[in-house]
C-alpha cells in the first residue's frame, strides 16, 4: 500500500465548505469518475450494461442518479459515470471489466473538481452563475454551461436546494472564486 | 431651506428628508423623489450647460429621454458623468455636480460660444478647420474636445462590482405600465414564467403620472394592487430599476438591473448593477410613448418642458417648476397638464393651442395662437404668443409645458433592423415591418394612447403570445379618448429653435443640411448631429424629419425614418464588463503541484491560462539567468524534474485507434509496438506543420497523444473533427485527459537511480528502453504511467499519476532525489536544453514551416495517406534552396545571437531580397559557454560551417555566426538511450 497522500482539487488536505446564510457551497472531494464512450456498432451491447449498472441510459440532458454509481450524458453515446471514490477508486478499471470492447473508458477522476451548491438561494445563484434554465430543470436535469468562461457540467440533483457542478480542476480556485462572488452577490 | 415648488398629494413620502448638494450647496428633498424632482421643488430649474453652445438648460422631460439635465453624479471614484437628474433616485448625502461649464453655471466662459453660432453650425468642423492641416491635431481637436462635451471621468478605478446572470422565461414583459401590467395579469394568472421589467423605481408608468382613474380607484393605486397581486404569484418575477436595453438574436434580451444606484454605496460584497441575459419565448414589448415638443425660438431655456413631464412632477412628485405656468399645445393632451396643474394650485396663465377648434376652460384662457419667442438669461421669465388674428401677447410665466403630440417607443422593434411604420392619426411611427423574435408590442408603444386601449392591448398580446384559450379578463372602467392631435413640427419663422437639446441641433442647421445637399435622413443625422447623442434622439428625431420632408416636399413617410439600436439608454461600461476585471479577467489554470513550486519560491509565466514555473530562485541568485544556468547544469550533470502537467494529453480508444493516429500523423503509427511510444507530427491539410507530441500505445485499442501545451485546444479539436467529419465510421473514441493527469519530466544522468527508489517495477535499460511505456504501479501500488522520453536530450521519463497525487509525487521525488542533489527546473531551464538539442518547439512550428523544413521531410511516410501529405509535396513547398532548420553559433563566443534577427551573406547586399533565413529560438547555453540559436536557412544542410551575418536593422544587431548542426549536445543521442 503506497502512503501518498492527496490534495483536493483546491489544494487543501479536505475539502473545503463556505456557509452563508443563503448557500453553502461545498467543494466535494469524494467523487470517483469515469468517462465511458460506446464503441462503433456495439451501442447496444453498452446501452444493456448502462442499463444493468445504473437502471436506465442517461439520456440527452439528463442524469441517472443511482446508488452508488450515478451517470450522465456527456454527447452522443458518451457518458460520465460517477461513484463513491472510497469504494470506487479503480472505477475506470472497475467499468472497464464490466463494458469489456462495448466502450471505452478512461478514468476522470483527477481532471474535474466537483461543488455541490445548497440552500434556499440555490437558484438565485445559479443565475448569476451560469446560463441553465435552473428553474424549469427538474431533478436529474443536465446542463453542459459556461461559468467564468470554463465549461462545466451542472446537474440538479434529488434534493430541490441542490445543485452540482463539475467543472475543470486546474481551474478550481478560479471557479470557487466565481462561486463566492456569486454567493455574496446574491440577495 | 423650504421646497417653495413642493405641492400637495403625490406618491413621495414626505416623513423621510433627504439632504443632498446640487453644486456645493444642500437642498432638501424627500423618499421617492428624483435629482429632478427635489431640484425644482427647490426651485432650482437651471440644471446644466448645453453640449456646443453652452447655453443654459433644464430638464425637459421627467424619464429616460431626457436630453438636458444631465449631471455629474457622486464624488470620487465613484464620480459618474452625465447621469440623467431625471431618473437618478435621491438618497440621503447624494452630491451632484453641474457639467460642461468654465466657471459657476451661471457665469459660464465658455457661455461665449453661443454669441458665434453663426461660425458653428452642423459641419463647421470641416469647413472652419481645414487650414493649416497639421493645426487639427494639435490645436484644433484638443481645443474643440474641451469646449463641447458633457461630464468628465474622475480617472480612477471604478471601486463597485458589477455583476451578469442569466434568466430563462416563457413571457418577457419590457414596460410596466397598464399595458405591461394587464399582460402580466393575464400572464401571470395563467401559470407562465413571466418576467415584468421596468426602468423606473416605481412601477406603473403614466399610471403615476395622471390623475385618470381605473375602475373605482386611481390609476396608481391601480398599479400598486396589481403588482401586490403579481408580487405573490410565484411565476412572476418583478424586476423594478431594470432597464431592458436591447433585443438580440433569437429571443435574447439585455437588461441591466441598478441594484445599488439608490444608495449611497453598495453593501458589502452586493453590485452596483447586474447585466442580465434573459431568454424569453415571447416578449411583450409594453415601452409606452414619448411626448414630442414643438420648436419654436428659444425654446430651450429652464422651465420649458413637455407637458407630460410637468403631470408627472405635479401628480407623482408633488412639484411645479414655477407658480405661474403657460402650455403651447397641438393636442387634447396639452390640456391636461393645465387641468391638473390647476387642480393643485398652480397659477394657468394661458394654454396656447394651435388648433382652431381645442377644448376650453372656465378655470384659464385658452388661446388659438402659437408661441414665437421666449425670454430669461438663466430660465424662462416671458413667452411672446402670437395669436390666430395676428395680436401678439407676452405671457409672465416661469414654467411652459409643450406638447406636440405623442411618439410610440418603437426603438426595440428596431434591433433586429425592423423599420416602422407611419400611422397618420397618431402623425407618428408605430411598429413595423419585421419584429424581433418572439415580440408582440401592445399599448402606448402600439399606438393605443388611451388607458383602455393600453389595458385591452396588454392583455390580448400576453393571451395571443402564450396561445391562451378562452375570452379576454373582464377589463375595468377606464379612460379611453380618442387621439386628437393636428401635425405641427415647429413654429415657421423659427430659427434657433432648438430639436436636438442634448447635441445642440436647431432648425437652421437641418435647414442647412438640407441646403448643403445632405437631404438622406442618414445623411442628416451625421451632418447635423441630430439624434446621435446618448439619448438616440427621443425627443429630437421627429422633429427633423419633419422640417426635412417639408423642405423636400415629401411625406415623412417618404423621408424615413433612422433606425434604433442597443442600448436603449446610456451604459456603464463596467456592467458589460461584469466581473470579468482585472485578476479576474480570465481563468488560471493551476498545475497539481502549483502549491509546492509556490513553495520554493517558483516565478511563474502564463502560458495560456496556465501558470508554469519559469526558474526556481535560490538564495543569493539575482538575475534569472543565474538560476536557468545552474538548473540547466544540475540537470545535465546529475538530475532535474519539470512540471510538464500542462501538455496537452488526449486518451484515443477503439478498434480503430491506430488507424486514426496514422491518419492524423504524417509518420506511421499502425506498427507501433504496444508498450512503445513514437513522436510524431501533425500537418494540417495545407502540409504545414501543425503540432508534434508523442503517441504512447498502452493497448492495442488504447493510445495517449501529447500535444504542445499552446496546442492542446486545438489538436484536440482537430482530431475531433477528423473522427466526426472525416472518418465517421471508424471505431475511434477521443477525450481530453489532460487535467486528470499529473505529469513529470525526470531527465538527467541520474534520473533512473532517483526513479528506481520510486517505482515498483524494472526500468533498466533492458527492461524499459528509450521510447518505452508503461501503466505501472509507484510507491508500492499507486497507478501511474512511465514514459520513456525526452525533451532536455537527457536520459529522461515523464512520470504520470492522478491529479489528487501530484503534489505528494513531486515532494516524492525530491526526497528520493536529495541524495542526487535533484533540481526542479522550469520552462527556461526546458527551453534552453531543448535549444542545445535541437528539438522543434512552438517558435518553429510557426505556422509557416513544413516538415522539409524541420527537417523532418523524410517523416511523411509515402506508404500511406495522412492528412496533408499530399499538398506537402506541392512545389512551392520543396524547392531547391528551401530554409533548412539549423543550428547558429557565434564566431566571438561573447556575442549574442537574438531570435528574430535575419541571416544574410557574408558578402553581398544586406536587404529583404537577399535574406537567408532567419533565427527562430536563442539563449545562453551554460554547457557551451556562449549564445546559441535555431533557425531556419535557405538550403541550410548543405552550409553547415559557413561564416554568416545575423542582422537586425531594427535593433543594430550585426553578428558574425557560423552555421553548425541544430543539435548543439549529444548529437548522436547517446545520453537519452543510455
Amino acid at each position: 500500500m503506497h502512503n501518498l497522500q492527496t490534495l483536493t482539487a483546491l489544494g487543501g488536505t479536505q475539502p473545503r465548505v463556505d456557509t452563508f446564510p443563503h448557500i453553502t457551497i461545498t467543494e466535494n472531494d469524494g467523487v470517483a469518475l469515469a468517462s465511458v464512450a460506446a464503441r462503433v456498432g456495439k451501442q447496444a451491447a453498452c446501452h444493456k450494461v448502462l442499463k444493468k449498472l445504473l437502471g436506465g441510459v442517461p439520456e440527452t440532458g439528463r442524469a441517472v442518479l443511482h446508488d452508488p454509481e450515478a451517470g450522465f450524458c456527456m454527447g452522443p453515446d458518451q457518458w460520465m459515470l460517477g461513484a463513491p471514490k472510497d469504494t470506487h477508486e479503480m472505477i475506470a478499471d472497475q467499468l472497464k471489466d464490466l463494458f469489456g470492447d462495448t466502450a471505452s473508458v478512461t478514468e476522470q477522476s483527477g481532471a474535474w473538481v466537483c461543488f455541490d451548491l445548497r440552500g434556499p438561494a440555490m437558484e438565485d445563484m445559479s443565475e448569476r452563475l451560469c446560463n441553465i434554465p435552473i428553474r424549469q430543470m427538474v431533478s436529474g436535469d443536465v446542463r453542459r454551461t459556461v461559468i467564468h468562461q470554463l465549461g462545466c457540467f451542472a446537474i440538479r440533483r434529488l434534493d430541490a436546494d441542490h445543485l452540482r457542478i463539475f467543472g475543470p480542476r486546474a481551474s478550481a480556485a478560479t471557479l470557487h472564486h466565481a462561486m463566492l462572488k456569486a454567493a455574496l452577490s446574491t440577495a | 431651506m423650504t421646497q417653495k415648488n413642493r405641492l400637495s398629494g403625490g406618491q413621495i413620502d414626505l416623513n423621510a428628508t433627504h439632504s443632498f448638494k446640487f453644486d456645493g450647496k444642500t437642498y432638501q428633498g424627500h423618499q421617492g423623489d428624483t435629482l429632478a424632482s427635489a431640484l425644482l421643488a427647490n426651485g432650482v430649474r437651471l440644471m446644466g450647460r448645453s453640449f456646443k453652445y453652452h447655453r443654459p438648460r433644464g430638464v425637459l422631460t421627467a424619464g429616460s429621454e431626457e436630453p438636458n439635465a444631465l449631471v455629474q453624479l457622486r464624488s470620487g471614484a465613484r464620480q459618474e458623468p452625465n447621469t440623467r437628474a431625471t431618473t437618478a433616485e435621491l438618497f440621503d448625502g447624494l452630491v451632484a455636480k453641474s457639467q460642461n461649464h468654465l466657471g459657476s453655471l451661471r457665469f459660464d466662459a465658455m457661455a461665449i460660444n453661443d454669441r458665434f453660432s453663426n461660425f458653428l453650425t452642423a459641419g463647421f468642423y470641416y469647413k472652419t478647420f481645414m487650414w493649416p492641416k497639421a493645426f487639427w491635431e494639435k490645436l484644433y481637436e484638443p481645443i474643440i474636445r474641451k469646449a463641447a462635451g458633457l461630464g468628465s471621468l474622475s480617472l480612477l478605478d471604478d471601486p463597485d462590482v458589477y455583476d451578469k446572470g442569466f434568466l430563462h422565461c416563457d413571457l418577457l414583459i419590457v414596460g410596466a405600465g397598464p399595458a405591461g401590467l394587464s399582460a402580466a395579469l393575464t400572464a401571470g394568472r395563467s401559470g407562465a414564467q413571466v418576467i415584468l421589467a421596468d426602468e423606473d423605481f416605481r412601477m406603473g408608468g403614466r399610471l403615476n403620472s395622471e390623475t385618470l382613474a381605473i375602475g373605482d380607484e386611481s390609476g396608481a393605486d391601480w398599479a400598486a394592487t396589481t403588482l401586490a397581486e403579481l408580487g405573490a404569484l410565484p411565476n412572476v418575477r418583478i424586476m423594478t430599476r431594470t432597464t431592458v436595453i436591447g433585443a438580440f438574436d433569437h429571443g435574447i434580451y439585455g437588461a441591466v438591473e441598478r441594484v445599488s444606484d439608490h444608495l449611497s454605496m453598495p453593501q458589502t460584497g452586493k453590485p452596483r448593477q447586474i447585466l442580465w441575459r434573459i431568454y424569453s419565448k415571447h416578449t411583450v414589448l409594453a415601452a409606452g410613448a414619448t411626448e414630442r415638443p414643438i420648436a419654436f425660438e428659444n425654446n430651450d431655456r429652464p422651465g420649458i418642458m413637455l407637458a407630460s413631464a410637468m403631470r408627472t412632477y405635479a401628480n407623482r412628485f408633488a412639484v411645479t417648476a414655477d407658480q405661474r405656468v403657460a402650455i403651447f399645445t397641438n393636442n387634447d393632451d396639452g390640456h391636461r397638464t393645465a387641468a391638473d396643474l390647476h387642480a393643485k394650485g398652480v397659477k394657468i396663465v394661458a394654454v396656447v393651442d394651435v388648433r382652431a377648434v381645442a377644448p376650453t376652460s372656465m378655470d384659464y384662457e385658452v388661446l388659438h395662437g402659437e408661441i414665437v419667442n421666449t425670454k430669461g438669461r438663466l430660465g424662462l421669465t416671458f413667452a411672446d404668443v402670437k395669436l390666430a388674428n395676428g395680436t401678439e401677447r407676452t405671457l409672465d410665466v416661469g414654467a411652459l409645458g409643450v406638447s406636440g403630440g405623442w411618439n410610440p417607443n418603437v426603438h426595440m422593434t428596431c434591433h433586429q433592423r425592423g423599420r416602422p411604420t407611419w400611422n397618420d392619426d397618431l402623425a407618428a411611427f408605430v411598429p413595423g415591418g419585421t419584429l424581433p423574435h418572439g415580440m408582440i408590442v401592445a399599448g402606448a408603444a402600439n399606438g393605443d394612447l388611451s388607458t383602455h386601449g393600453a389595458l385591452r392591448g396588454g392583455a390580448q398580446a400576453a393571451k395571443a403570445a402564450l396561445g391562451l384559450k378562452g375570452r379576454l379578463p373582464k377589463l375595468p372602467q377606464a379612460e379611453d379618448a380618442p387621439v386628437n392631435v393636428t401635425p405641427f413640427w415647429y413654429v415657421k419663422g423659427a430659427s434657433r429653435a432648438w430639436l436636438d437639446q442634448q447635441n445642440d441641433v436647431t432648425v437652421k442647421d437641418v435647414k442647412l443640411s438640407h441646403q448643403e445637399g445632405f437631404r438622406s435622413v442618414e445623411h442628416l443625422k451625421r451632418y447635423t448631429t441630430l439624434g446621435m447623442a446618448t439619448d438616440q434622439g427621443k425627443t429630437s428625431n421627429m422633429g427633423g424629419l419633419a422640417i426635412m420632408a417639408e423642405l423636400a416636399s415629401k411625406t415623412i413617410p417618404e423621408v424615413g425614418t433612422t433606425i434604433f439600436r442597443p442600448p436603449y439608454t446610456p451604459t456603464a461600461i463596467g456592467v458589460l464588463a461584469g466581473r470579468h476585471t482585472g485578476q479576474d479577467f480570465h481563468p488560471k489554470r493551476l498545475t497539481p503541484s502549483h502549491n509546492w513550486a509556490e513553495e520554493r519560491g517558483a516565478v511563474f509565466v502564463e502560458v495560456g491560462n496556465w501558470l508554469r514555473a519559469q526558474w526556481f530562485p535560490i538564495e543569493g541568485e539575482t538575475h534569472w539567468r543565474e538560476s536557468v544556468d545552474r538548473e540547466v547544469i544540475a540537470t545535465r550533470k546529475s538530475v532535474g524534474v519539470c512540471d510538464v502537467t500542462t501538455l496537452g494529453k488526449v486518451d484515443v480508444q477503439g478498434a480503430d485507434a491506430a488507424a486514426f493516429l496514422n491518419m492524423i500523423y504524417c509518420n506511421g503509427f499502425a506498427k507501433l509496438a504496444v508498450g512503445k511510444t513514437r513522436y510524431g507530427l501533425m500537418l494540417r491539410e495545407d502540409g504545414i506543420a501543425m503540432d508534434d507530441g508523442t503517441a504512447a500505445r498502452l493497448a492495442e485499442d488504447h493510445f495517449v497523444v501529447t500535444t504542445t501545451t499552446a496546442n492542446a485546444l486545438p489538436v484536440y479539436r482537430h482530431m475531433e473533427f477528423v473522427r466526426q467529419c472525416l472518418v465517421p465510421d471508424m471505431d475511434v473514441q477521443l477525450i481530453s485527459t489532460t487535467e486528470a493527469w499529473a505529469q513529470y519530466a525526470v531527465a538527467g544522468p541520474n534520473a533512473r537511480k532517483l526513479l528506481e527508489k520510486i517505482v515498483d517495477v524494472d526500468i533498466s535499460n533492458e527492461a524499459f528502453p528509450f521510447m518505452a511505456c508503461a501503466n505501472i504501479t509507484i510507491c508500492g501500488g499507486l497507478r501511474a504511467r512511465l514514459f520513456r522520453i525526452s525533451f532536455s536530450g537527457e536520459l529522461a521519463y515523464e512520470i504520470a499519476v492522478p491529479t489528487a497525487y501530484g503534489d505528494a509525487l513531486m515532494r516524492k521525488i525530491m526526497e528520493a532525489g536529495a541524495e542526487f542533489d535533484v533540481t526542479p527546473y522550469g520552462t527556461e531551464a526546458l527551453g534552453v536544453m531543448r535549444i542545445e538539442k535541437g528539438h522543434a518547439a512552438g517558435n518553429e512550428l510557426n505556422g509557416t514551416t513544413t516538415a522539409a523544413n524541420l527537417g523532418m521531410g523524410r517523416m511523411v511516410s509515402s506508404l500511406k495517406d495522412s492528412i496533408g501529405k499530399v499538398l506537402s509535396q506541392r512545389d512551392g513547398l520543396n524547392e531547391a534552396d528551401d530554409l533548412r532548420q539549423v543550428g547558429i553559433k557565434p564566431v566571438d563566443p561573447s556575442d549574442p545571437v537574438p531570435a528574430g534577427a535575419h541571416l544574410m551573406n557574408a558578402d553581398g547586399p544586406v536587404d529583404a531580397a537577399h535574406d537567408q533565413g532567419y533565427a527562430t529560438s536563442a539563449c545562453y547555453s551554460p554547457n557551451l559557454g556562449h549564445s546559441i540559436a535555431l533557425g531556419f536557412l535557405k538550403n541550410g544542410s548543405d552550409r553547415m560551417g559557413e561564416r554568416m551575418r545575423l542582422m537586425s536593422p531594427l535593433t543594430g544587431v550585426d553578428v558574425e555566426v557560423e552555421i553548425v548542426s541544430a543539435h548543439f549536445i549529444d548529437p548522436d543521442g547517446d545520453r537519452l538511450r543510455a
